[in-house]
């Protein structure tokens, strides 16, 4: 039993669980792609993504201008040929800035939504495996964080810290914590109670690997699909942070830091405001919509 | 139904008890030494030990939160360092303002939201459908700061339609009676004032009503979509009930406990995105009062302006969890 539960974790290219002897077989990580790759709004999402994460990663080859690279004689230049976004107060190119701003965001969300999984997922397994007042003790704690609204808590953690971009990824990261923490925890208390658990146990495995093997795995899939929508929160709350003057400082390109900088010319230079907002938008409706993507391919009782 | 109450009711303390607890230690974390701030960068040592010492911080820690629990419990939510006056008596003007934008954004996501999701669910996969639930997920994408700033631009300044900031004309002030705007307008009697504050509400209201409208839509349709092709919604049907009819109220009824569920999540989600809402648009609520008080390092006032906010949220799923059992009869509590 054990040993087909391992195998429907490993790649497209490892061997095949046989559940079906008539149909050819897949491996479920081909089978959810194959979903996935019918749901023209998932791929839309999964396109949005991508060319951000390009961008971000091409950033220097595709920006004409330097993020922080001023000339005061441009103050405020319209969108043009030359600077495709218009300029900013200090005559910085907005296109050049839009462009390296995804490198911030997608970093920001990307990492703090890791930390998020990673410190959630652990405090989630200990409450569901060992149960009894640890689970108290940590379903409770989860029950508080989650009673805040999130950016008061996020605005609270910075304020300790104090401002800047990567204390704002700690306070992103840390009211993300009891989400994926309930998530892995329900997770778990149901697979506990499966019988190649206690088959597990039978042959002597140490609650250690049963974890790993055996628990983790099965919480995969919504963790991805968690994962994947929390990326779009999180770069919301890290640009709501720095448009608060929370989060990055200047002169780092992080979108939300941009609005507000720019909030006080939007009557004579409307483009400041519009560029950043936007990038903010397409990032965060991308990972919405391959989020949802995800779940429908994921989610088992959609199979036919 | 009187016993779950209770019940509710008790489990209320261990939460309130913890976030107390959290945002305490954060505020009483952060580095420096509140005298300091009160006192400024050339304030000599001695004067920084003294005034430390007049406000019980040199105390250990444990003792000062339980002191603060017992000024929270009679009421007594600190003073504010930067004005010298108790928090419990210059918040409640902050909370009222917040309070009517946060309800008038409700009552425009409910209505909106709502309507637009039976429709939507009526006539699926119409050429409706498709817009609204595309214009759903971008409405839940948007940075509603953003969002703010974009709605300022084109009816403020360019169509010159909506005023910009505050809740009121300044050269025609609201004399505060309840601090609620719109209540108070309508007992001076005066009509004009009234349309006034709507018209300040229009703004920040539709900017913070665009994501709890956008997620009450789609669930609203799915939940529609849901009790629309079960039986007895056919028998009403078959029977010649109207479609109308049908939908408002036996559809209605049936899909509102997770439309329920998610008006109370997203007013407390608006009591948080009103800080960002409030800081564009110069509204005087709670988001400003803490907002400022960030700015000014008044850390009472963040600290009990937050936890204020917090048992609101917390009160609102409370009050939300209890009228479940008013609206649907099947839900039954042990």
């Amino acid at each position: 039993m054990s040993e087909i539960v391992e195998q429907t974790q490993l790649p497209p290219s490892g061997p095949e669980v046989n559940v079906n002897q008539e149909e050819k077989t897949v491996s479920p990580w081909v089978d959810v792609w194959r979903r996935f790759r019918k749901n023209k709004a998932a791929l839309f999402g999964a396109v949005l993504v991508s060319f951000f994460i390009l961008l971000a990663i091409l950033a220097d080859l595709i920006a004409p201008y330097g993020f922080k690279e001023t000339a005061l004689e441009n103050k405020h230049l319209p969108p043009s040929s030359d600077h495709w976004f218009g300029t900013d107060e200090f005559g910085r190119d907005i296109f050049s800035r839009v462009v390296y701003g995804a490198r911030i965001s997608l970093w920001v969300g990307f990492i703090s939504v890791a930390g998020s999984v990673i410190v959630g997922s652990s405090l989630g397994i200990i409450a569901g495996y060992y149960g009894r007042w640890v689970d108290t003790i940590i379903s409770r704690l989860f029950d508080i964080l989650l009673a805040f609204p999130s950016i008061l808590l996020a605005i609270a953690v910075v304020a300790m810290l104090g401002p800047s971009l990567q204390n704002a990824l700690i306070a992103i990261a840390i009211i993300n914590v009891p989400t994926f923490g309930r998530l892995v925890r329900s997770k778990v208390l149901t697979v506990k109670e499966e019988e190649y658990i206690t088959a597990a146990k039978a042959i002597g495995m140490k609650d250690s690997r049963i974890l790993l093997h055996h628990v983790l795995p099965n919480s995969l899939a919504p963790i991805i699909v968690q994962g994947t929508l929390a990326i779009a929160t999180a770069i919301i709350e890290a640009a709501a942070l720095g448009f608060l003057g929370m989060g990055a400082q200047p002169p780092t390109p992080e979108w939300g830091k941009m609005l507000a900088d720019s909030k006080d010319f939007i009557m004579q230079a409307p483009w400041t405001v519009f560029f950043p907002g936007i990038a903010i938008m397409l990032t965060v409706l991308g990972f919405n919509l391959m989020g949802d993507g995800l779940r429908d391919a994921l989610d088992p009782r959609m199979r036919n | 139904m009187f016993a779950y109450t209770i019940r509710r009711l008790s489990m209320l303390v261990p939460v309130l008890l913890g976030m107390t607890l959290i945002v305490f230690s954060l505020i009483h974390a952060i580095p420096g030494s509140p005298a300091q701030i009160l006192l400024g960068q050339q304030a000599s040592p001695e004067a920084v030990a003294a005034l430390t010492k007049e406000m019980g911080l040199d105390r250990p820690l444990y003792i000062q939160f339980v002191d603060y629990l017992k000024n929270l419990i009679t009421g007594d939510l600190g003073e504010s360092f930067r004005t010298r006056s108790p928090i419990s008596e210059e918040i409640w003007p902050y909370l009222a303002a917040t309070i009517e934008l946060a309800l008038f954004a409700m009552i425009i996501a409910v209505i909106v939201g709502v309507n637009a999701g039976i429709i939507s669910a009526w006539f699926q996969n119409s050429w409706f459908d498709y817009l609204l639930m595309v214009l759903a997920l971008v409405g839940v994408s948007m940075p509603i700061f953003w969002l703010g700033l974009m709605e300022q631009y084109v009816f403020s300044i360019k169509l010159d339609l909506l005023p910009t900031t505050g809740r009121d004309n300044i050269r025609d002030p609201v004399t505060a009676i309840t601090h609620l705007y719109l209540l108070d307008t309508l007992l001076q009697g005066r009509v004009d004032q009234f349309f006034e504050v709507i018209r300040h509400l229009i703004l920040p209201g539709v900017a913070l009503a665009t994501i709890p409208m956008a997620i009450i839509a789609r669930i609203t349709r799915s939940s529609m979509l849901e009790v629309m092709r079960s039986d007895y919604i056919r028998t009403a049907r078959a029977k010649g009930m109207s479609m109308l009819k049908v939908v408002y109220k036996h559809s209605l009824r049936n899909a509102f406990i997770p439309i329920l569920t998610i008006i109370g999540l997203q007013t407390g989600l608006l009591l948080g995105g009103a800080i960002l809402t409030e800081t564009i648009f110069g509204w005087p609520g709670i988001g400003n009062y803490i907002y400022s008080a960030i700015q000014f390092r008044d850390y009472p006032v963040i600290q009990s302006g937050i936890l204020v906010v917090a048992a609101i949220f917390v009160c609102i799923n409370l009050i939300v969890d209890l009228l479940y059992a008013a609206i649907d009869p099947r839900i039954k509590y042990r």
